[in-house]
C-alpha cells in the first residue's frame, strides 16, 4: 500500500488509513499517514464520514472477512450502493484469525474450525458477487505476497473515482493454514487462476495455452490450438462494461456454491482488475449538490436565514 | 365596535383538536406566532394521533395542538380555557382537557349521526351522553357550511374547501381573542406564497371566520391577554428540534468549521435530520446513514477529519450507539450526540416524552467511559444546550451526549435571534503544522488534561488514534500502570470540564427550607408548579441541572443546605440516584411519573406540598 501511494505520489499526511478490529486491521500502524484503528465492522462507516467531510485526502479501509462482510456487511453493502470514493482493502482468509479460528462469512461449506467442530453447515459469500450485486463499481482481486499484482491492483483502486474494493486472498498460517492453496499453491497457481488485464485476451495456463471463451451464457476454458481455436477466438477483458453481469460471471469462476470446492472445476480463479466502471461517487455528489443549492438560497449564515424568515422584533 | 365584554387574563390555553387531515397543527402555528409577535410567551404541545393511518373521523385520527399564551408561560398548560373541536372524535378524545367552565367550540355541522357513530357516540346528543351539558360555555359554530358558503364564488373543488375548514375557525377564534388579523394574514400571505388560490382562500375564510364570531356571538365573552415586555431583539418562532438544529450550525460557524449529521431517521429526533438537510446552503452535510451505527461513525469520521460531528437519535439509537461512543471516549475525538428521548424500553411509546434514557447515557458503554452529559431544559433553550455542547466536545475533544426529548423536541417557543458576536467563542483545540516537532497525539494540558488533535491533511503531524489503550506517546499499551493512569486522565478530563460551566443556580425564596429539583424538560412544568405556591404563600427554593456529567461544582453546597430535596422526574429516580452517588450526606425525597406525558402542574404542586407538610 505504501508502496502504491508513494508510486502515484499521494503524500502520507493527505492520506487516512482507517480500520476496523481483526488481524488484518492492525495496519494503520505500520503507516506513516494519519490512521485510525477503530471498532469491530465500523471501520467502512467511519471511513465514508471522513471521506464526505474530508474529499480532498486519499481515503482507505482495511478489513477482514469477518469484519467487513460478518459485522459490517451492512456498511459493505451501502459503500458499495452509495459508491463512496474509498479504497478498500479486503484481507480474506476465510477465518476469524484474531479471536483465535472461528470459521467466517466466508468459510467453505463443511470447514472444520473451533467452533464447527463437525464442519460448517452454511454458504460462504464470495466478496465479488456481494459487491457487484450491491452495484459495486471496482472489484479486484489478488494474492497476497504477489506484490507486484497487488500493487497495480491497488494503484487501480486508487484511481478509480467510487469505492473500490481489492480482495486479498490471504492465509492464516495459524488457524487456517493453506485455505487458499487449491489456487494459490505455486504447483497449480498457473492454471487455477489468470489474471485479467483490461484490454487483453484471457490466456492462462503454466504453459499460456488456455484460454476463456463464451459458450451461450457460460465462460467456457478451451485450449489454444484445439479444435481451431486460436487468441482471436478468446474473450478479451473489458472491465469498464458498465454491465456486470459478464463481470460476476468472470469474478464467480472456480467458486461452487461451496466456495472453493468448485476449484476442481474447469475454470480457473480470476485475478487482477474485474470490475472498474465510472459512476457518480457519493462525496462528489454531495458536495456538488451542497454547490448548487448554495445557487438557490441567498443566506450564507445561520442569522441572515432567520432574519429572512417569519420573524418580529421587540423594541 | 369593541365587545363590551372583555375578560382580561394573565394567560390562556387554547387546544385545537381534529381530524389529523384537519389542519389543526396549523391553525395552532399561526395562533402562537400572532401571538407571540404581540408580545405574548408562548408554549405549544402538538398530540399527533396515536395511529398514522386511522380513518377518518375515527378515535385513532384526532390530531391536536395545544397553546399556551401569556404574560408569564412555562409549559404549554395542564389544561385549556378553550377547545376547539372540528368534528366528534375529537371532542371525545379533548374534552378532558377543558377546564370546567371553558369554551368549548365545535363545528356543528359534523355533529351528525355518521360522524358521531364514528367516534363511538351512542345517541344524538353527545353533550348529554358525555354529562357535560352544562359543565361548559357551549358554541356551537357552522364551520363546514359556512366554509363552503364563503368559498362558493371561487370555483374550488370540494376537497380543497374542506381543507380551509381550520382556518375559519381560526378566524372565530382570532375574533375571540381580540386578536388583529392582520398578522395572520402576514403568516398565510408568505405561507402560501407560491399557492395563490389557496391563498386568496384563506385570506377569505379567516375574515369570514372572523366576521362570523362578531355578528353572530356577540353574547359571548372574549378574552384579552397581558403581554409582556420581552428583551428586546428580533424573534422567531421554532420548535425545540428546529432550535437544536440552529444551535449546532452556530457553534460549527462560530468554530469556523463544517457541520456534519450523522443520523438514522427516528422519531421522535428525525426532525432534526429534516431541519439540517434543509440547510445545505450553509455548508451543512447531512448523511442519512444505513443504520445507527453508520450515523454516529460516520460522525466520528468526520470529526476525526476536522468537522463538527454530530449525530442524533432517540433511545433505542443510543443502544445501538454505545459502542461507537466508547470509541470517541477512548479516541478523545469530539463529537456530539443528541437524544430526544421517547417512552422506553424497546420501542416502547415512540410518540411520547420521557426522561429514562439518563442512566443509559451516563453509564451505558463498556469500561470506565465517561462523557459529558447535559440536557435543554425549554424548546428554545435547546438551541443554547446544542450550541454550548458543541463547545465543551470540540474544547476539550470528547463526546458530549445532549438529551432533550419529545416534549421539547415538538413544542415551540420563540427564540431571540442571536446577534453575530454574542455567543461566547468556540476554540477547538486542534494542534498546528508548527508543533511537527513535538506533537504526540496524547499529550495533554496539565489542568484540563485535554488532548491537542491533529487534522489529517496537517504536514508533519500524521499519528494513529483508536479503541486500543494507549501510552502518551500513542503507542498501543497493555501496561497496568499505563492503563490506569489513561483511564483517570480520561476522567480527569470530565471532571475538569466542571470549571468551565456556570453553577447551579438557586431560584425562589431564599429562607426556604424545601429545595425542588430537576433536569431538563420538566423545567417548565416544575418551574409553574413552584411558583404557583409561592405565590399562596409557600416558602420554597428551586434549582434545575442543565449539566449532570459533570455536575456544577456547588452542587453539594447548595443541596446541603436544604432541610428536604424533592427531586421531580419522568422515570423511575433516576437522577435522584445519581445525585445520592455522587453528593454524600444528603436525603433526596422523590416525584416519579412514567406515563409518556409531561408533568401536569397541579401533581407537580401536591408532591411539594406533601413534601412541605412532612
Ligand atoms: C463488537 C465486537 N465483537 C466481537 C469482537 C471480537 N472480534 C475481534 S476480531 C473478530 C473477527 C476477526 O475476523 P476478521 O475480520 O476476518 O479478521 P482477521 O483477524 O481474520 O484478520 C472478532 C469476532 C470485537 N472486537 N468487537
Ligand atoms: S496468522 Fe492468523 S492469527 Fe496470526 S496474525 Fe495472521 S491472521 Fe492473525
Ligand atoms: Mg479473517
Amino acid at each position: 500500500m505504501q508502496r502504491a501511494m508513494a508510486e502515484l505520489g499521494i503524500a502520507p499526511s493527505q492520506t487516512a488509513v482507517i480500520s476496523g478490529i481483526g488481524c488484518s486491521s492492525r495496519m494503520p500502524y505500520y503507516m506513516n499517514t494519519y490512521g485510525m484503528h477503530t471498532i469491530h465492522g465500523r471501520g467502512l462507516a467511519i471511513a465514508t464520514g471522513l471521506k464526505v467531510a474530508r474529499p480532498d485526502l486519499t481515503v482507505w479501509n482495511v478489513t477482514g472477512d469477518g469484519d467487513c462482510l460478518a459485522i459490517g456487511g451492512n456498511h459493505f453493502i451501502h459503500a458499495m450502493r452509495r459508491n463512496i470514493d474509498l479504497n478498500i482493502i479486503l484481507f480474506n482468509n476465510k477465518i476469524y484469525g484474531l479471536t483465535k479460528g472461528q470459521y467466517s462469512p466466508t468459510s467453505d461449506r463443511g470447514l472444520v474450525t473451533k467452533s464447527s467442530p463437525w464442519g460448517t453447515v452454511e454458504d460462504p459469500f464470495c466478496p465479488a458477487e456481494l459487491c457487484i450485486g450491491a452495484r459495486g463499481t471496482f472489484f479486484a482481486r489478488a494474492i497476497d505476497g504477489d506484490i507486484k499484482n497487488s500493487i497495480v491492483a491497488m494503484k487501480a483502486a486508487v484511481g478509480h473515482k467510487g469505492a473500490s474494493v481489492v480482495e486479498m486472498l490471504c492465509n492464516c498460517v495459524i488457524f487456517a493454514d493453506g485455505i487458499h492453496k487449491l489456487v494459490t499453491d505455486p504447483a497449480v497457481r498457473a492454471d487455477k487462476t489468470i489474471l485479467l488485464e483490461d484490454g487483453k485476451p484471457m490466456i492462462y495456463g503454466k504453459n499460456r495455452d488456455k484460454g476463456l471463451v463464451l459458450d451461450g451464457w457460460n465462460i467456457k476454458s478451451v485450449t489454444l490450438g484445439e479444435n481451431g481455436i486460436t487468441e482471436k477466438d478468446l474473450l478479451v477483458h473489458d472491465a469498464k462494461m458498465a454491465d456486470p453481469i459478464l463481470h460476476l460471471k468472470l469474478a464467480m469462476m472456480g467458486y461452487s456454491p461451496y466456495g472453493y470446492a468448485g476449484a476442481t472445476d474447469e475454470l480457473p480463479i480470476a485475478l487482477g482488475v474485474i470490475r472498474n466502471v465510472e459512476g457518480i461517487s457519493y462525496d462528489e455528489a454531495v458536495a456538488g449538490q451542497i454547490e448548487e443549492v448554495k445557487g438557490k438560497k441567498k443566506a450564507r449564515t445561520l442569522r441572515e436565514l432567520l432574519l429572512s424568515g417569519d420573524t418580529w422584533e421587540v423594541k | 365596535m369593541e365587545n363590551p365584554k372583555i375578560i382580561e387574563a394573565s394567560e390562556v390555553v387554547v387546544r385545537f383538536s381534529g381530524d389529523s387531515g384537519d389542519g389543526m397543527q396549523l391553525a395552532g402555528t399561526i395562533f402562537s406566532t400572532v401571538a407571540a409577535i404581540l408580545g405574548n410567551e408562548i408554549s405549544t404541545f402538538p398530540d399527533y394521533p396515536a395511529e398514522m393511518r386511522a380513518p377518518r373521523g375515527s378515535l385513532g385520527g384526532v390530531s391536536s395542538f395545544q397553546v399556551h399564551v401569556g404574560k408569564k408561560v412555562y409549559t404549554p398548560g395542564d389544561q385549556c380555557d378553550v377547545l376547539v373541536a372540528m368534528n366528534p372524535a375529537a371532542l371525545k378524545q379533548n374534552v378532558k382537557f377543558l377546564k370546567k367552565g371553558g369554551v368549548l367550540i365545535y363545528d356543528e355541522d359534523t355533529f351528525v349521526q355518521s360522524e358521531l357513530a364514528k367516534a363511538k357516540f351512542a345517541t344524538l346528543d353527545p353533550f348529554t351522553e358525555m354529562g357535560i351539558a352544562d359543565k361548559y360555555q357551549l358554541v356551537g359554530v357552522p364551520v363546514t357550511e359556512s366554509t363552503k358558503a364563503s368559498l362558493a364564488d371561487t370555483g374550488m373543488d370540494a376537497k380543497s374547501v374542506a381543507r380551509c375548514r381550520n382556518i375559519f375557525a381560526l378566524g372565530f377564534v382570532f375574533w375571540l381573542f381580540n386578536r388583529p388579523l392582520k398578522k395572520a394574514e402576514e403568516f398565510l400571505t408568505s405561507k402560501f406564497a407560491k399557492k395563490p388560490e389557496i391563498l386568496q382562500a384563506n385570506l377569505k375564510v379567516i375574515t369570514d371566520g372572523y366576521n362570523y364570531g362578531a355578528n353572530t356571538h356577540a353574547s359571548v365573552s372574549t378574552y384579552r391577554v397581558e403581554t409582556r415586555k420581552a428583551e428586546p431583539g428580533i424573534y422567531c418562532d421554532v420548535k425545540g428540534n428546529a432550535a437544536t438544529a440552529y444551535g449546532l450550525v452556530a457553534a460549527a460557524e462560530n468554530a469556523g468549521i463544517r457541520l456534519f449529521l450523522g443520523s438514522y431517521p427516528i422519531t421522535p429526533a428525525t426532525d432534526i435530520l429534516h431541519e439540517l438537510s434543509k440547510l445545505k446552503f450553509l455548508d451543512v452535510i447531512t448523511v442519512q446513514a444505513e443504520d445507527e451505527v453508520s450515523g454516529i461513525c460516520t460522525a466520528i469520521g468526520a470529526a476525526f477529519g476536522g468537522a463538527l460531528g454530530v449525530t442524533s437519535t432517540s433511545g433505542p439509537g443510543i443502544a445501538l450507539k454505545s459502542e461507537a461512543i466508547g470509541l470517541a471516549v477512548m479516541a478523545e475525538l469530539p463529537l456530539v450526540v443528541i437524544d430526544v428521548m421517547r417512552g422506553g424500553p424497546s420501542t416502547g411509546l415512540p410518540t411520547k416524552t420521557e426522561q429514562t434514557d439518563l442512566m443509559q447515557c451516563i453509564y451505558g458503554r463498556n469500561g470506565e467511559s465517561p462523557c459529558v452529559v447535559m440536557a435543554a431544559s425549554t424548546p428554545v433553550d435547546c438551541f443554547n444546550a446544542a450550541y454550548n455542547a458543541s463547545k465543551i466536545a470540540l474544547e476539550h475533544n470528547t463526546p458530549v451526549i445532549l438529551l432533550t426529548d419529545a416534549f421539547l423536541g415538538n413544542g415551540s417557543s420563540s427564540l431571540r435571534i442571536p446577534e453575530p458576536d454574542s455567543l461566547p467563542p468556540i476554540k477547538p483545540a486542534i494542534a498546528t503544522a508548527d508543533m511537527a516537532d513535538s506533537y504526540e497525539p496524547y499529550a495533554r494540558d496539565p489542568e484540563t488534561f485535554v488532548r491537542l488533535k491533529a487534522i489529517p491533511g496537517t504536514e508533519g503531524l500524521m499519528h494513529r488514534v483508536g479503541g486500543l489503550e494507549k501510552d502518551e506517546h500513542g503507542a498501543i499499551s497493555t501496561n497496568p500502570e499505563v492503563h490506569q493512569k489513561m483511564v483517570r486522565n480520561r476522567q480527569a478530563k470530565i471532571d475538569s470540564i466542571a470549571n468551565v460551566i456556570p453553577e447551579l443556580e438557586v431560584m425562589g425564596d431564599a429562607d426556604a427550607d424545601t429545595i425542588v429539583i430537576g433536569w431538563g424538560g420538566t423545567f417548565g412544568h416544575i418551574s409553574a408548579a413552584v411558583e404557583n405556591l409561592r405565590a399562596e404563600g409557600v416558602k420554597l427554593a428551586q434549582a434545575h441541572f442543565e449539566y449532570i456529567v459533570p455536575l456544577p461544582t456547588n452542587t453539594s453546597e447548595v443541596l446541603r443546605k436544604y432541610k428536604n430535596i424533592l427531586c421531580c422526574e419522568l422515570n423511575n429516580g433516576q437522577f435522584a440516584a445519581y445525585l445520592r452517588s455522587k453528593v454524600e450526606g444528603i436525603s433526596i425525597k422523590e416525584f416519579n411519573e412514567v406515563k409518556g406525558q409531561p408533568f401536569q402542574i397541579r401533581d407537580i404542586e401536591e408532591a411539594i406540598i406533601s413534601v412541605v407538610k412532612g
